[in-house]
């Protein structure tokens, strides 16, 4: 698949697992690219950990970075209707179970539905941030990510990084497929349809299963 | 009302060795006068307590923005906190033992400077179980009740905070703007001595009692942001 193309039409199908009203969390990366392709008629609010409920539409007239930023510490601000929080209030409502979905990138994922994204020891040590907190009181984890570094498998048996958490992703989609976690394992349930069944396996180092009623990705 | 000071004297009041919390989110709602003061001739060996590095190019134009200026000059030798991907520098200074880093979770973070500051023993959470956060010197231990592991993390407090707000009112009640609450109103509850330095200083009774984020009652100093 044209690489160029990949992180759309992975936000794409992101995008569908969201529902209208949705009180979500985006990752950076692919993740940012979800809110574009949200169908028609469906509206999340989105959260931003260092302190938003419900992020609006930044222009150059109500951008005032000295004062509010998103997490990245970029201009950000709140829509109408939206909320400034301070830290503990922000992780309480990430912890307490009250954001629906949030989306982000992945080192390694495993069998066990667990994560690996904060850290390369000895060479990218930013720390975790949120991500602890978010993927552990988040109602639905989706992992969005190619499906592989450079041909390296990114989804494993066992992760070898440190863990961001343990059991907690529900969704990994990426250019060659949707897999859901279970407690057998990573369950395929669609395909891109550019790819085989056998070409998936390969590029996954986990065992993969496939679902009885595979559909294609669209 | 409350003692108003200027940047230099606040900063006179971090001594060498002191454990000081710095409010603020990428340096959003940092209190950048009273930084730059103790960058410029302030106290020495500085353990931090701060969510993350700060941003290199702030948008006020300065190259390192907020305590990304101590991180640089080396006055921070100890850092506690939750993520330095935001400027970069700190992760090369850790890498090359310049700067001794304890990183946590930052919701963990937020609610141990919380528990610190309301006189709690711990903060009970599930965030990190599994994780190597489970061997950090800020957790006491793995505890499973009712069927579910936590981590029990220990309370953070501090010698001083220096916090920032939109807004203070001569009794030192402050009112935040946008996202520049994120820490400040837990470390104001959580440090021996509270600096807060304000955009505005307004007479009592102009913020509503209803608006005030952080009870002067818990302010010690007020800095004026750009009149020292």
């Amino acid at each position: 698949m044209d690489r160029a193309l990949i992180k759309d039409f992975i936000a794409k199908r992101v995008a569908k697992e969201l529902r209208d009203g949705d009180v979500v969390n985006l990752g950076i990366g692919i993740p940012t690219l979800v809110p574009k392709y949200l169908p028609e008629g469906v509206s999340v609010v989105l959260q931003s950990e260092n302190g938003i409920v419900g992020v609006g539409r930044i222009t150059e007239d109500n951008a005032d970075p000295m004062h509010i930023t998103d997490a990245a510490g970029q201009p950000a601000v709140a829509m109408p209707g939206g909320v400034y929080v301070d830290s503990a209030t922000s992780f309480g409502l990430i912890r307490g179970g009250h954001v629906d979905a949030c989306i982000l990138g992945g080192l390694e994922v495993d069998a066990e539905g667990s994560l690996s994204n904060w850290i390369i020891p000895g060479k990218r040590m930013p720390g975790m941030g949120g991500a602890m907190d978010l993927l552990v009181g988040t109602r639905k984890v989706i992992v969005a990510m190619e499906h592989t570094a450079r041909g390296n498998p990114k989804i494993v048996e066992k992760c070898s990084l440190p863990y961001t958490a343990v059991n907690c992703v529900s969704m990994i989609i990426t250019e060659m497929g949707v897999m859901e976690l279970t407690e057998a394992g990573i369950t395929l349930v669609e395909i891109n349809p550019e790819f085989s069944v056998e070409e998936v396996q390969q590029a996954t180092a986990a065992k993969l299963i496939i679902s009885p009623d595979l559909k294609p990705m669209v | 009302m409350k003692e108003i000071i200027g940047a230099k004297e606040a900063a006179a009041l971090v001594k060498d060795g002191m454990s000081v919390m710095f409010g603020g989110f990428t340096g959003c709602g940092a209190a950048l006068d009273v930084i730059a003061a103790i960058d410029e001739g302030g106290a020495k060996d500085i353990h931090a307590i701060i969510n993350d590095s700060a941003l290199l190019n702030g948008p006020d134009g300065d190259e390192h923005y907020a305590w990304a200026k101590l991180i640089h000059s080396g006055k921070i030798t100890e850092y506690i906190g939750s993520h330095l991907g935001t400027n970069p520098e700190a992760a090369q200074l850790w890498a090359e033992g310049k700067l001794k880093v304890t990183l946590v979770p930052q919701g963990s973070l937020a609610e141990m400077i919380r528990a610190g500051g309301c006189g709690l023993g711990g903060v009970l959470t599930p965030t990190g179980v599994g994780t190597i956060v489970e061997d950090s010197p800020l957790a006491y231990q793995r505890i499973e009740l009712d069927g579910r592991a936590y981590l029990l993390m220990k309370p953070l407090r501090a010698d001083v905070a220096v916090i920032s707000a939109a807004k203070a009112d001569r009794a030192g009640n402050l009112w935040y703007k946008g996202t520049t609450k994120n820490f400040n109103p837990l470390m104001a509850m959580a440090a021996d001595l509270v600096i807060a330095e304000v955009e505005e200083l307004v007479e009592v009774g102009e913020i509503e009692p209803e608006n005030v984020a952080t009870s002067g009652i818990l302010v010690d100093y007020l800095v004026i942001r750009g009149k020292n």
